[in-house]
């Protein structure tokens, strides 16, 4: 769901980016009350994971791919702020080093995987564990992070007149609702291979 | 935490030095929606940058194969380096104030 340059008005993506550049500040602003400097190197692997899972993409209905994306997996683990900041690291080396989405672009795809998918999925989470159990709260958070990131990314391109919105929504909410299953399962996995065996580091202090 | 730090990466690099090899090379969701309704050639020759590894791909080696997963170990390394790098920065801007 990387954007590339082309695809949005200078509006959209001048917006987007006022918009993630105060998200940031705020995740910055919060990790630097409240970040164990312990945990620096679990905020690298998981961005690390991440970066290499999306490189993997899967097979979903006729010649189309979809990829994991990881938001749900770095909010829920880490808190909103630290997800945030390792969605950011992912999608700013993915975009200065490998091309892999536009540069006018950051911002937009910054929001929709950095902010809504990790700060806005550790916030489903959140809510989704008070009466579902773990991995259910999870499966469910990570499948409606990337709906929710395509429903939004369908509307930044309306909004940017490349495409009229019900068309957008309805071919992106389509087949990231497939996706989102295979995001769904995969965050499932990594959180319930974590809680066998390092239990403990879901009960960090999530910043 | 040390194991689970160096699992952590063992597996990352796996995954993008050999399991990659076995991704799908098909469109995302959004190129080919992009595809088919006619715009994707808004983006065409848009980008902004010249990035040293575009697309995955380490441009002087010509294998295509070892070119890309030489890409994935060089992108794992790089953002578990920034993210540390990043991290360790906000945590000395907190203890300087």
């Amino acid at each position: 769901m990387h954007i590339p340059d082309g695809f949005l008005d200078v509006k959209t993506y001048s917006v987007l980016y006022g918009v993630s550049t105060v998200a940031v500040a705020w995740a910055v602003r919060r990790l630097n009350k409240s970040l164990d400097e312990k945990q620096v190197p679990l905020l690298g692997v998981v961005a690390a994971f991440i970066f290499a899972a999306q490189m993997l993409n899967f097979p979903v209905a006729g010649g189309t791919s979809g990829h994991f994306m990881g938001g749900v997996l770095a909010g829920a683990l880490l808190g909103p702020a630290s997800g945030i900041l390792v969605m950011t690291t992912v999608l700013v080396v993915q975009c200065l080093v490998f091309q892999d989405g536009g540069l006018t672009a950051l911002g937009a795809n910054v929001f929709n995987i950095g902010v809504v998918c990790a700060a806005g999925g550790y916030f489903i989470f959140a809510v989704l564990k008070k009466f579902l159990g773990l991995l259910t709260a999870v499966f469910i958070s990570g499948w409606v992070s990337v709906v929710l990131a395509a429903s939004l990314c369908a509307v930044e391109l309306a909004v940017s007149n490349t495409i009229p919105l019900k068309a957008a929504m309805l071919a992106m909410v389509s087949v990231h609702a497939i996706i989102g299953i295979g995001e769904a399962l995969i965050t499932v996995a990594v959180f319930g291979f974590i809680s066998k065996v390092r239990p403990d580091i879901l009960e960090l202090k999530k910043g | 935490m040390k194991s689970i730090i160096l699992a952590g990466l063992i597996v990352s690099v796996v995954l993008a030095v050999f399991i990659s090899q076995f991704a799908s090379s098909s469109p995302d969701g959004l190129e080919r929606v992009a595809e088919d309704r006619g715009f994707l050639e808004m983006s065409e020759g848009k980008n902004l940058l010249k990035s040293p590894l575009p697309d995955y791909t380490v441009p002087f080696i010509g294998n295509e194969r070892v070119s890309g997963s030489a890409a994935g170990f060089i992108g794992v390394v790089l953002t578990f380096g920034i993210m540390c790098l990043a991290g360790y920065f906000l945590k000395q801007r907190e203890n300087s104030r």
